[in-house]
């Protein structure tokens, strides 16, 4: 491995456009795991793409397309917020299963939108330029400053609905910032790192810190740590194997969720 | 005569159809108020009704201007498997853990879900109870108690009502209705 590669000013763009994700998409992931709606995140990521392929049929700019599904899919969650798990659950199958079936009839029926599809269900860091770095580290601040405000009334949202609700105050709209920001989020990563890596992005390093966490700041210290860690090592490791980057980075935050539940048990059985 | 902090006046409430009342009373300051009868005579509904959560089919609820209410919830939600620990909980609320009893104030970095089923309960209770509020609603805040911690819990809700905190205190527990409150009220 080279790790001059890293700052090879050709790889250092894509490099730092994946790090802005890296230590987003764990952050917002520990929210979604606490209320249980992680799948929610594949939907989103799902029918971005879609989006984006539509935008693209259409002469826009695929960003938009992207966004507009994803803020979308967003909206039509919030539809189901007071709605009991199993009725979330089948609204997230539900839209996973659209954004699938129109991403994959566009891409068998239109040559135009096979390889661009395929780009971005595989993902395409390594082919990301200024924009897409200038979008997500303005995304990342936006998130950072916006989730400060809203996180105390997202925990006490689901700790203490009927404490919130005394206080004539409502989760409700802070949850609906939250899902439209993971949208937007999911949106933009899934142009750089496919469907299925910013998924695992957001996925796997919440699984891991929720396990470890021994309070709430330590578990979102936890997942970005994790986040970033596992995406320098496979950054490096696809560059210096010339592998694609998502699939190994999906396989490296696997790997480490499989070893950290095997430590877990170890510990508890100690 | 000073005002009221909750003006309750012949009040019906309830969720499709009505479960509780027609329900008068009056809550004043630095008063601990319980709210007895059995199971299914809409005592929860009451509270929900003070806060919003339930319909109200006819009556008045009169609130003294700017009041704030703080309510505990009688099934806190599942925390198996959330890092969260007890601080957090605690300053969600903007609670504060002085005070707390020994056995529980040892236990502030642990996590919720490594907590026992009493230490939670009183945990919930803390946060709600020592918020700032005007009036306390409490919804069987003795569940999972044992004796040590009825007996601190009541000590607390003195000491909150001493400072001037209305409280409303739903339980089935005849004998810390009668060890606390300074009135009851009986439903069904």
């Amino acid at each position: 491995m080279n790790p001059a590669l890293l700052l090879d000013p050709l790889f250092a763009g894509p490099f730092l456009t994946g790090l802005m994700f890296a230590m987003l998409l764990p952050l917002l992931g520990c929210y979604l795991r606490l209320r249980g709606e992680w799948l929610a995140a594949l939907a989103f990521a799902q029918t971005a793409a879609a989006g984006s392929l539509l935008a693209m049929l259409a002469g826009l700019p695929m960003v938009f397309g992207g966004l507009a599904a994803a803020g979308l899919a967003g909206s039509l969650k919030h539809a189901f917020d007071g709605s009991s798990h199993t009725t979330q659950g089948a609204a997230y199958g539900l839209l996973l299963l659209l954004g699938w079936a129109a991403s994959v009839l566009m891409v068998s029926n239109l040559p135009l939108a096979e390889r661009i599809g395929q780009a971005l269900f595989d993902g395409q860091l390594y082919f990301t330029d200024q924009s897409h770095l200038i979008s997500a580290a303005a995304l990342a601040l936006a998130s950072l400053f916006v989730m400060r405000l809203l996180s105390q009334r997202l925990l006490l949202a689901h700790f203490f609905p009927d404490f919130l609700r005394a206080r004539g105050l409502s989760g409700r709209r802070a949850q609906l910032v939250f899902d439209l920001l993971v949208a937007g989020a999911l949106a933009l990563a899934t142009m750089s790192l496919g469907v299925m890596g910013a998924f695992a992005l957001i996925f796997v390093p919440p699984l891991v810190a929720f396990a470890w966490g021994g309070g709430w700041r330590q578990c979102l210290l936890l997942a970005t740590a994790t986040g970033v860690a596992i995406y320098v090592l496979a950054f490096a490791l696809a560059l210096s194997l010339d592998q694609p980057f998502s699939p190994l980075c999906g396989l490296l935050l696997v790997a480490f969720a499989v070893l950290s539940g095997v430590l877990r048990r170890l510990s508890a059985g100690r | 005569m000073p005002k009221p902090l909750l003006d309750i006046d012949a009040l019906t409430a309830g969720y499709t159809r009505p479960v509780v009342g027609p329900l008068s009373f009056r809550l004043a300051r630095s008063e601990i108020l319980g709210v007895v009868g059995p199971n299914a005579c809409g005592k929860s509904t009451l509270l929900a009704a003070l806060t919003g959560s339930a319909r109200i089919f006819s009556g008045q609820i009169g609130k003294a201007a700017g009041l704030q209410i703080s309510l505990q919830q009688q099934q806190p939600p599942a925390i198996d498997g959330l890092p969260i620990n007890a601080t957090d909980l605690l300053a969600l609320t903007g609670a504060s853990p002085e005070e707390l009893p020994p056995w529980l104030s040892t236990q502030l970095g642990k996590r919720l879900d490594r907590l026992s089923g009493g230490q939670l309960q009183f945990l919930y209770l803390w946060s709600c109870l020592l918020a700032a509020a005007d009036v306390v609603l409490l919804d069987e805040p003795t569940n999972n108690l044992d004796p040590e911690g009825t007996i601190f819990l009541e000590r607390v809700l003195q000491r909150r009502a001493d400072a001037g905190c209305g409280l409303l205190v739903v339980s089935h527990d005849q004998r810390f209705i009668n060890a606390v409150c300074h009135r009851k009220i009986s439903l069904g």
